[in-house]
């Protein structure tokens, strides 16, 4: 299968070749693509990484409460109190853990770990609710982590509501003012909707970026650099050859991305794919000359996967906006978010393929990434004819 | 006491259908400053890597300093002394602290190691070197550092991979004379090399070609009976019958 | 004298001779441990909103004017313009819309249905629910001081009500970055224990050292050894400086004591440089072993419970967290810091990572192979 698809793409470089004579420019790509074809371990992890990104945050990774295990401090003995424990057991967000009558177990089963809510019905629950028509109940949670522990106590207290309304049908409530909500473009409120083109900006980035300074410094690690640059073929098209594979592997992984997140998860492609193609190729050229920059000033692949990770996977997964809302980052680091090109990339993709807009509507990031990549090929190709001179 | 110090029988390596060693047998004596010649591809390091216990044999028996390779190659590694054409000292240390470390290896005395580390420098005339990472050192240094570090801990046997790769002739002449000096100690040589005018310092060589070893005598018998006026000669009537090519 | 004694003073060399490492030692706790709880605030603020008043009573006014006085949302725009309100939800000027209907006022004192229409932004699913909810609790909260206010005393006061009030235990200000900065201290060490590690013996490999190791008569466990103990002292000193950071910066002094955090630090380290040394010895390159670390990292870290609860995944990702290291660490590094847990609260998490420890690096001794 492979060696049919490699076959396929040599057939298509012949013909490239034949339309240009950069007879010598092919055959260093061809080298390139050797070697990475070669490394049977690294393909297989640079193209199926991007499939397990999907899979795991597709499917393993949510926000929603879901059978969280509870402990109800009963102290009485009501038929009343058992209803409200009955529905909270039966409720899909609820399992019971225990129930008990004793408050002190709630610290022990915290610090434990094993449950991160308790409820505590009073011993005079039900004599309250009847004869002062005021029941109090407490929610007790683990806020070590603050968003679960308001999602618990909002959960929570709905099932509570939902009891109390039950508790009297015909009661109606008078001035009353509801909010009728409709959640735009994603109705469902999946997660793949952000995270799709977050995951696309990831896998570029860690493919573009990462391997192609990886592979540059590697030959200036083995000293083959010298040799390379003493051929005829003129130095900055050597290196650009060992860009080009990687522009290649990303144009699948975004394939790989687009198809799984439309068949598997059903993010639906709302806008062109060939804007969205378009901009995704922008976004790898932007990559790739910040690939080429990093291995123009480093001399090890150690300081060069240290740089990588420093300069572009942190701030990418920091500020990009995809896993951390940028609008609550404090007004230096939304500066920072700025140069950050994933930012603009995150952009431009959530529009184009969920909300299906045109370039009229991103044409501001597009240039935004565009300055970028004329800047980091600017300075990768000084930095390296300083190098040579 | 046995007189060999290698002793090769009927050995062979196979990766997969390719015989990179097939079948060879021969013996070095104690004290013997053996050639072990072939062209690139012939399976001289593969041999060599066997019999240094880096490599597992695929049949065939051999012993280095008395012990087996199959069984006792952590024992035969405590009396040899290794060095290949890939360099092999540390870029990021010094040069007195890469001796240290591989002495340190072999166990010798942290005493014995500061005195003879010194011997060592003076002799190479490395004193003021000493503390320079060796990253520095030119290359035909850096191959005579190599080799006194393999004989550091007083081997038998020292295993040499084609130590003198890439050098100029004075470098590789004095590379030879530290290969003698360490000879007339009474450590065995096992060497191999391209170098043609370097075979005719060897007591014995052995011609590998295709696997097999093709020839095995002094340069002077070689030479003999091969009615050659040069080793050269020698290696190039057995290398044309070479079907492997790297 | 011990061969390891040689082999650990080599290690300890090269480490401290090589820029990069000590720009990892230092400069990543510090960037990561300031800049990353900084940015990692999932709390939901400043949610920008654009209001169509089509009613422009007093009632719609002061229901404005709540929302506005509170902490969550941002007015961006406040006029009649539908198609305008879409707009700004297209170009991201505005998360949500929330529209108040002509005759609202009127209908609420008819006690009629009135309704509000709210639009939400929802590709962010999290947010548009948190923001969603936030409206309807305004509004919700607006509507009962309403009733009270309108309502004739006595007249509906027979309904039952649940009162409930809730306390949030060791984080009762509910501050995210108490919660952000233990999970990230765990997040530093494993990085820099598994880089570190994982491209070590490959590079030996690469520069052709190691088969110079591999003749001499050294043990397996001793070559192993020595390369695991330079690069725990290295976890160790990490962690220390993490817990620094967390002192000096967030006021964070752990609850439980340093002395049980350290423990579990240990022996973590050890599981996270076994990996390391595993990847290194099944790779050919540095490329190579860098990527799979990294492959591997991303979905430890993933999966760790530090972005997302393990609560909520499928049971097939809970059962995969119980193979991840980290998620064992987090856990144990939140329930000492916040809630000062014991060491025998976390002695099964314990348990787990010390036979993981012996486990990986039996499997790393054994994986080093000194003849091929």
């Amino acid at each position: 299968m492979q060696k049919v698809w490699m076959k396929f793409f040599f057939i298509w470089l012949e013909k490239q070749k034949e339309l240009n004579s950069m007879k010598q420019f092919y055959h260093f790509i061809v080298k390139e693509f050797y070697h990475i074809f070669r490394d049977r371990k690294t393909l297989f992890i640079l193209l199926g990484m991007p499939m397990v990104q999907i899979i795991i945050f597709g499917f393993a990774l949510t926000n929603e409460v879901k059978n969280t295990r509870i402990v109800i401090v009963n102290q009485s003995t009501s038929a009343t109190a058992m209803k409200l424990v009955e529905k909270i057991e039966s409720s899909a967000y609820f399992e019971l853990y225990s129930q008990t009558k004793d408050p002190s177990i709630i610290d022990q089963l915290f610090k434990k770990g094993t449950v991160k809510v308790a409820l505590i019905i009073p011993h005079d629950f039900a004599p309250a609710l009847i004869a002062q028509n005021k029941g109090q109940l407490q929610i007790i949670t683990d806020a070590t982590d603050p968003n679960v522990a308001t999602a618990l106590t909002n959960y929570l207290s709905v099932i509570i509501q939902d009891f109390q309304k039950e508790l009297n049908p015909n009661n109606i409530i008078p001035y009353k003012m509801e909010v009728d909500t409709r959640m735009m473009y994603n109705p469902q409120l999946k997660g793949a909707y952000n995270f799709v083109p977050g995951v696309m900006a990831m896998v570029l980035l860690l493919v573009c970026t990462m391997m192609t300074a990886l592979t540059v410094v590697k030959e200036k690690e083995l000293g083959n650099m010298e040799i390379l640059l003493t051929s005829p073929i003129n130095p900055i098209k050597i290196i650009l050859a060992k860009a080009v594979p990687y522009l290649l592997l990303s144009i699948i992984n975004i394939t790989t991305i687009l198809l799984l997140s439309y068949f598997v998860l059903d993010v639906p492609i709302n806008g062109s794919l060939v804007l969205l193609y378009a901009e995704s190729a922008l976004f790898i050229m932007v990559s790739l000359g910040l690939g080429l920059l990093i291995s123009a000033g480093t001399d090890s692949q150690q300081s060069a996967m240290f740089i990588s990770l420093i300069v572009m996977f942190l701030p990418t997964v920091m500020f990009s906006g995809f896993i951390f809302p940028i609008e609550n980052m404090p007004l230096p680091l939304r500066i920072v978010s700025n140069i950050i090109p994933a930012k603009w990339f995150f952009i431009i993709v959530k529009s184009v393929m969920i909300k299906g807009v045109g370039i009229q509507l991103v044409w501001k990031e597009t240039l935004i990434l565009f300055m970028m990549m004329i800047f980091f090929f600017t300075m990768a190709i000084k930095k390296f004819k300083i190098r040579l001179a | 006491m046995n007189k060999n110090a290698i002793v090769v029988n009927n050995l062979s390596k196979q990766f997969g259908q390719f015989k990179a060693v097939d079948d060879i047998s021969f013996e070095v004596a104690k004290g013997e400053i053996f050639g072990f010649l072939g062209a690139n591809g012939a399976g001289k390091t593969t041999a060599m890597k066997m019999l240094c216990g880096l490599s597992m044999p695929t049949s065939g028996q051999a012993s280095v300093a008395g012990f087996d390779v199959y069984k006792e190659n952590e024992s035969i590694k405590k009396n040899i002394g290794y060095m290949s054409q890939k360099f092999s000292l540390y870029e990021d240390l010094t040069v007195r602290e890469n001796i240290k470390f591989y002495a340190g290896i072999y166990g010798i005395a942290p005493q014995k190691i500061k005195d003879k580390t010194n011997q060592l420098l003076q002799q190479l005339v490395l004193e003021k070197e000493a503390d320079m990472l060796v990253s520095q050192l030119p290359l035909g240094w850096k191959q005579k550092l190599a080799f006194s570090v393999a004989i550091f801990h007083e081997p038998q046997i020292v295993f040499l991979d084609e130590p003198t790769g890439g050098v100029d002739p004075i470098t590789r002449r004095e590379f030879w004379n530290l290969i003698y000096d360490a000879a007339a100690i009474g450590i065995t040589i096992f060497v191999t090399t391209h170098y043609m005018d370097e075979a005719e310092y060897c007591n014995r060589v052995s011609i590998m070609v295709d696997g097999k070893i093709e020839a095995l005598d002094s340069p002077g018998n070689l030479k003999k009976t091969f009615n050659a006026k040069s080793m050269d000669e020698v290696f190039l009537h057995l290398a044309r019958k070479a079907k492997r090519i790297e | 004298m011990s061969p390891l004694r040689y082999i650990l003073e080599k290690e300890f060399k090269q480490i401290f001779r090589n820029p990069a490492i000590l720009k990892v030692i230092f400069i990543m706790p510090v960037i990561q441990l300031i800049m990353l709880p900084m940015a990692a605030d999932y709390e939901i603020k400043n949610i920008n909103i654009a209001v169509i008043d089509r009613d422009h009573s007093a009632v719609s006014n002061q229901l404005v004017q709540k929302i506005t006085a509170s902490n969550y949302f941002k007015l961006v725009s406040y006029d009649n313009d539908f198609d305008a309100a879409m707009e700004s939800i297209e170009n991201d000027k505005a998360d949500l819309i929330l529209e108040i209907p002509k005759n609202f006022e009127v209908n609420l004192y008819n006690e009629k249905e009135s309704k509000l229409f709210l639009a939400v932004n929802a590709i962010n699913g999290v947010k548009a629910n948190l923001g969603a909810a936030y409206l309807t609790n305004i509004v919700q909260a607006y509507n009962a001081d309403f009733r009270i206010e309108t309502l004739t005393p006595g007249r509906f006061t027979e309904m039952p009500i649940i009162e409930i009030s809730s306390s949030n235990w060791y984080n009762p200000k509910m501050n995210y970055k108490i919660f952000m900065v233990p999970g990230i201290l765990v997040l530093l060490i494993t990085i820099v224990g598994m880089n570190l590690s994982s491209i070590n013996i490959v590079r030996e490999k690469e520069m052709g050292t190691i088969e110079q190791i591999n003749v001499t008569p050294i043990k397996k466990a001793h070559f192993i050894l020595g390369k695991l103990i330079p690069f725990w002292v290295i976890g160790i000193v990490v962690i220390s400086v993490g817990f620094l950071i967390a002192w000096l910066v967030y006021g964070i002094i752990p609850l439980g004591s340093y002395f049980t955090l350290y423990v579990f630090a240990a022996i973590y380290l050890m599981v996270i440089l076994g990996i390391g040394l595993l990847i290194s010895s099944y790779s050919e390159n540095q490329q190579q072993a860098m990527l799979v670390t990294f492959f591997i990292m991303m979905i430890f870290v993933l999966m760790g419970g530090l972005y997302t609860s393990i609560d909520s995944m499928p049971i097939w990702a809970r059962w995969f967290t119980r193979l991840n290291p980290i998620s064992y660490f987090i856990e144990v590094m939140r329930m000492v810091v916040l809630k000062g847990s014991r060491i025998n609260d976390i002695a099964p998490q314990l348990l787990i990572m010390v036979i993981y420890a012996i486990f990986i690096n039996t499997w790393a001794v054994l994986s080093y192979h000194k003849r091929s």
